[in-house]
């Protein structure tokens, strides 16, 4: 897989978002309902191209790649703006909003997935590097109607409040169970401190990913 | 962040032609990644070499330790021989980061992170690492958490690495690889002081790749441990921290490596610490008297002057805590 910068890719201002360039489709049904819902083919409107990754791609305006990966089960096949990050493609082209953007710079845990069984950052991944990884996301643990159990943990213990970190809590707890770094509310403690909650939920958190692992 | 172009190197060869012609590595990408989107770092092309075979952890015929390059954080703080033979790099790798950060991160890059100094991070800051000659922001500015050893007037910025501080006391060699071929450096050579080209922080030549970190062979029995002090107790960089590692034999120390972190401008080995403790039978008073050397040559700035105290009682503690007491 490579790739090279277009002589035509101009350089974004300072702290300008990788997804910029190519808005998701939600921002993209949005932009064009809100002028008349008429689709405005290779159009630009205040600098943002409304192409769609492929076109943009095809048009060579943003030096992007081709990659294939399984998410929740299921194969996809993309072509991302290299820039793209894990949890971008997943919120804005897969639309699974499910993993949240808190800080985009690792620091919090809410962007939470397992990236071949491995709890890691998704903010943090680029995507055009993850040929042929499977991804899970929160969508992805329930069986069905039946909730994982640490979902069902999570209910049971009231472990939230305002609910934004939950679903990087539980991938991460789901990490922390596998990994075996459970053995005692100290070490549950530890082993989950790159999950920050803002509601100060810990302690039925703790709880909850305690009960899980107990019942493993 | 700005575009760039990407390619996955397929095998070693790819990676050195492509690092050659200015291509940038990424392993893990924690930092470069983070770092790409500030657009403090803005590589024209990332090279992917996590497919390279460098992801093996094994012992040396002389009977030291080799850590392949990509072998993960997490990966290596729970190798059955690193937690054996060198608890010290065990507790530092598990000390740092979050468990997610550890899942992705490697050991090369690990003593390849940039410095957490806040105006470095901030492109619209003076820094001098970033932008030789702009001046340093943080020589003025809110510097609580910034070096106080290995200093100079053009920056004061922080080695971030806990294993590094471990790798040093341990004096590591780093392996490199690179289009002229391989050699070794010491742990002490390959990561500079800031001097007055703070943008220089490494030795490495254009397109050279650290293929593993090597810890000698050390006497046995080794006792060996981290201490990292922090503002939190966890997910959180060192204010200070300690790596001591000793060799007691007949009620006698042998040997000691003994390094800071979290207040030098690299991985800070304290060699007038080893000196006061080699020759000398472990008490209380040792542990004290020599752990008065950790902070020579100190140069505090307006806001961490409180790092001289702590840096002594966090060395002093450690060494009481691998050394035991009466």
């Amino acid at each position: 897989m490579s790739t090279e910068v277009p002589e035509s890719a101009v350089p974004p201002p300072a702290g300008a978002d990788e997804s910029s360039p190519a808005p998701s489709r939600r921002t993209f049904i949005a932009t064009t309902t809100a002028v008349g819902g008429a689709v405005v083919a290779g159009g630009v409107i205040g600098g943002t191209s409304l192409l769609g990754q492929e076109e943009a791609s095809a048009a060579g305006t943003v030096p992007s790649s081709r990659v294939s990966l399984t998410v929740n089960g299921a194969r996809r096949t993309v072509t991302v703006d290299n820039r793209t990050s894990l949890l971008d493609l997943l919120r804005e082209h897969f639309e699974l909003t499910g993993s949240k953007k808190g800080c985009n710079a690792g620091a919090c845990g809410a962007c939470t997935v397992l990236v071949d069984g491995q709890r890691v950052n998704s903010c943090l991944t680029l995507a055009v590097r993850l040929e042929g990884v499977e991804v899970t996301t929160i969508e992805g643990l329930a069986d069905g109607d039946q909730l994982h159990p640490l979902q069902q943990a999570f209910v049971d213990h009231d472990a939230f409040q305002c609910g934004y970190c939950t679903p990087g809590q539980i991938m991460s707890g789901v990490g922390c169970i596998k990994e075996g770094h459970t053995g005692s509310p100290q070490e549950i403690r530890e082993w989950m401190s790159g999950n920050i909650c803002r509601c100060g939920c810990y302690v039925k958190i703790v709880r909850a990913v305690e009960q899980t692992a107990r019942g493993k | 962040m700005y575009p760039f172009s990407f390619t996955k190197a397929a095998n070693t060869r790819e990676a050195l032609n492509a690092g050659r012609s200015g291509g940038r590595y990424i392993a893990g990408g924690t930092t470069l990644v983070d770092l790409m989107r500030e657009t403090v770092e803005r590589p024209e092309t990332l090279v992917d070499i996590s497919d390279l075979p460098l992801r093996e952890v094994s012992v040396t015929e002389r009977g030291g330790l080799r850590v392949g390059a990509l072998v993960s954080m997490a990966d290596a703080a729970a190798h059955p021989k690193v937690r054996a033979l060198y608890p010290v790099i065990s507790q530092a790798l598990e000390l740092s980061a979050s468990a997610q950060l550890r899942n992705m991160a490697t050991i090369g890059g690990n003593i390849m992170q940039r410095t957490r100094c806040t105006y470095f991070r901030d492109v619209s800051a003076d820094c001098n690492k970033r932008e030789p000659g702009s001046g340093c922001a943080a020589l003025k500015g809110f510097n609580r958490t910034h070096a106080i050893l290995g200093s100079s007037d053009d920056c004061v910025a922080t080695h971030p690495s806990d294993a590094a501080v471990a790798f040093a006391a341990l004096e590591a060699s780093v392996h490199l690889l690179g289009p002229d071929g391989e050699r070794s450096v010491t742990f002490a050579d390959l990561l500079l002081k800031p001097g007055d080209t703070p943008n220089r922080e490494h030795a490495l030549r254009q397109g050279e790749l650290i293929t593993a970190v090597e810890i000698p062979s050390l006497p046995r029995p080794l006792k060996s441990g981290y201490l990292k002090v922090r503002d939190r107790q966890s997910y959180e960089f060192a204010l200070t921290s300690a790596a001591v590692a000793l060799h007691v034999r007949g009620g006698v120390i042998r040997e000691a490596k003994v390094a800071a972190g979290g207040v030098g401008t690299v991985p800070w080995k304290l060699s007038a610490v080893e000196q006061a403790l080699t020759g000398e039978r472990p008490s209380d008073h040792l542990w004290a008297e020599a752990a008065r050397h950790a902070a020579d040559g100190a140069r505090p700035l307006q806001h961490n002057r409180f790092k001289v105290e702590l840096l002594t009682r966090t060395v002093e503690r450690q060494l009481r805590t691998v050394g035991g007491t009466k």
